[in-house]
């Protein structure tokens, strides 16, 4: 429980090209002028979290939630739901009782 | 009573009075708005007071029979929300620029519990965004400034709540905890604060970060406070799938027991290097107090909690790119348009998150991506077990295990903000327990040369609150730190 582990400064352990990929996946907008800020950040972190590469974990169960858990089952039974009105209230665009949203399908309207 | 006689109580003390009728509760619920509406513009613990709501409340609770107001374990009592629990009708942001004015149609199940109880909840306090932080100062607002010196960080995640507690503004918070949220903050903010073991309170209605970690628990000045509010609030709900069906016992009872014969483990290394001396210090003066009630303390040994920072920093992010996938602009919060839908959910992202969220959505996109997925992520869950086995084999010869929780005492604001990872490494005392789920409590237990609180860290076996509470109460009893708060902020300018 050693709180001065030696940490990595910048190794290059993600690259530009990896980062612009990972952002697309994440959707999330990434300008070429926040990219190099980016980069090292995830490299430095990247590179401390490979400190977990010394252990050998090949026999040890992976750990999903801390607590065992049993499938939860409940009767199937019909029960009110929020309703529409407020649910569409909080949303950015509505149109005919729904949600609007951009066009996902090429072609014509 | 006059309103600073009021504002000083706590949890049960106001309940007690409320109940008997010695207090009407909307002179209690004004009495706190009060105090905030003069105070807080120097704290800025509030992103949203809900004055006519909490005296709304108030006046139901003084409108009751007697006898119903006396069956209340929380009437009257004022209580702040941190802004990742949903309350209906009270905006609910996250901190984020993507929630901005965000008014949900539901009560979170904590928040249902407490409205039950006769609580009066007086609004909802600042975070770091999304609760990704430890220091408030990822708030996409602003920070909060630690009411002990407003020069430096409450902590965080759940820096609004632990300073809102600390300032009385409230008798009690809630926040929520996924590597530490609740207890870092306590510590810096000098206030009783638990985390119950997973799985303990439903997590209906809290924004998800990372499922398999978050858990919402109380803060109060005492310890005897905080176990009031997690009897009230833990319990089975069969809206949260991981919520477990266990009776909630007592904890309040707990309060007083003797403490004789209880065995505290400590960890050495915890009390080493990289502990700043007058944590250190404080930590071996309540081993002391420990001995003198009567307990035994036995060295344990936590071999893979020094590897808890790397492997939380992919679980938790692995979890939150996945979770933080629903904030695309399409069915509530911020839509910033572009020419097409792949453009629209990039920029409407890029717009409203802030760095220390995007920062971990694309750590934990990278993590889970192809050909990652068993390096860094499996790999992590695998060390995640380790971690468990090593509090499994130290509960065989101790009751609890003590530490520090957290390296230091609040740092000052802007200290970190500029190495992401030397902010990560300082939660290293309160991410084992985390990834092992145990119930843990954050304690004052000393103050700084500087005059800055000291918090140290207890962690039972799952499910043992009761331990936890007896232990915790105990020490505080016996050695008096809770008892002290922070001089009044002065009022803000303008």
């Amino acid at each position: 429980m050693s709180t001065t582990e030696s940490v990595p400064s910048d190794a290059e352990t993600i690259t530009a090209a990896q980062v612009r990929h990972v952002a697309k996946l994440a959707r999330l907008a990434l300008p070429e002028a926040e990219l190099e800020t980016m980069r090292a950040q995830l490299s430095r972190i990247l590179g401390y979290v490979a400190s977990l590469d010394a252990l050998d974990v090949a026999d040890v169960p992976p750990t999903s939630h801390a607590v065992p858990l049993d499938a939860a089952l409940r009767e199937d039974v019909v029960r009110d739901s929020l309703p529409r009105s407020e649910l569409l209230a909080a949303a950015p665009a509505t149109e005919a009782g729904a949600f609007a949203v951009p066009k996902v399908l090429e072609g014509d309207s | 009573m006059s309103a600073a006689a009021i504002t000083g109580l706590g949890v049960v003390a106001l309940a007690e009075k409320v109940q008997r009728g010695e207090l009407r509760a909307v002179e209690v619920a004004q009495a706190f708005l009060d105090r905030i509406a003069h105070l807080d513009g120097g704290v800025g613990a509030f992103l949203h007071v809900d004055g006519e709501g909490a005296l709304a409340q108030a006046a139901g609770v003084d409108r009751l029979a007697p006898d119903a107001r006396a069956a209340l374990p929380l009437a009257g009592v004022p209580i702040a929300i941190k802004d990742n629990l949903c309350t209906r009708g009270v905006p609910t942001t996250c901190a984020s620029k993507i929630l901005a004015g965000w008014v949900p149609p539901y009560d979170a199940h904590a928040v249902e519990r407490l409205r039950a109880a006769g609580a009066t909840l007086v609004g909802k306090t600042n975070m770091d965004e999304f609760a990704m932080g430890s220091s408030n100062e990822n708030s996409a607002f602003w920070p909060v400034r630690n009411p002990w010196d407003r020069t430096r960080a409450p902590g965080g995640s759940s820096g609004g709540s632990a300073a809102a507690t600390a300032a009385a503004f409230a008798a009690a918070a809630l926040g929520s905890d996924t590597g530490g949220s609740v207890r870092q903050p306590g510590a810096f903010c000098g206030v009783a604060a638990i985390k119950p073991t997973y799985g303990r309170i439903s997590r209906y209605g809290l924004i998800a970060f990372a499922s398999s970690l978050d858990q919402i628990g109380p803060f109060a000045r005492t310890t005897r406070d905080a176990a009031r509010v997690l009897g009230v609030i833990a319990g089975h709900d069969p809206r949260d799938a991981t919520s477990v069906a266990r009776e909630v016992p007592d904890y309040e009872a707990e309060c007083g027991r003797p403490l004789a014969g209880m065995r505290i483990g400590v960890v050495r290394e915890a009390l080493g290097e990289g502990v700043e001396p007058a944590v250190r210090a404080a930590l071996e003066a309540a081993l002391e107090v420990y001995r003198g009630l009567g307990c035994t303390i036995v060295d344990v040994a936590l071999p893979h909690a020094q590897h808890a920072v790397a492997t939380y920093y992919l679980i938790a992010p692995a979890e939150c790119s996945s979770n933080l996938a629903r904030f695309d602009g399409m069915r509530f919060g911020l839509r910033t348009p572009g020419a097409d839908l792949a453009e629209t959910y990039g920029r409407t992202r890029a717009e409203g998150f802030g760095p220390e969220v995007k920062r971990r959505i694309m750590l934990g996109t990278y993590a889970l991506s192809a050909g990652y997925y068993d390096a860094f992520y499996v790999k992590a869950q695998k060390v995640r077990t380790l971690i468990a086995r090593d509090y499994d084999a130290a509960f065989a010869t101790c009751d609890a295990v003590l530490t520090p929780t957290s390296p230091t005492v609040a740092f000052a604001l802007g200290e970190k903000t500029s190495d992401p990872l030397a902010m990560y490494l300082a939660d290293i005392f309160t991410l084992p327990p985390s990834l092992a789920g145990l119930p843990a409590a954050n304690v004052t237990c000393g103050f700084s040369p500087e005059g800055l609180p000291i918090g140290l860290q207890l962690v039972t076996r799952a499910f043992d609150e009761p331990g936890l509470v007896r232990l915790a109460d105990g020490y505080e009893r016996a050695s008096g730190f809770a008892g002290r708060r922070p001089a009044d902020p002065e009022k803000a300018k303008g």
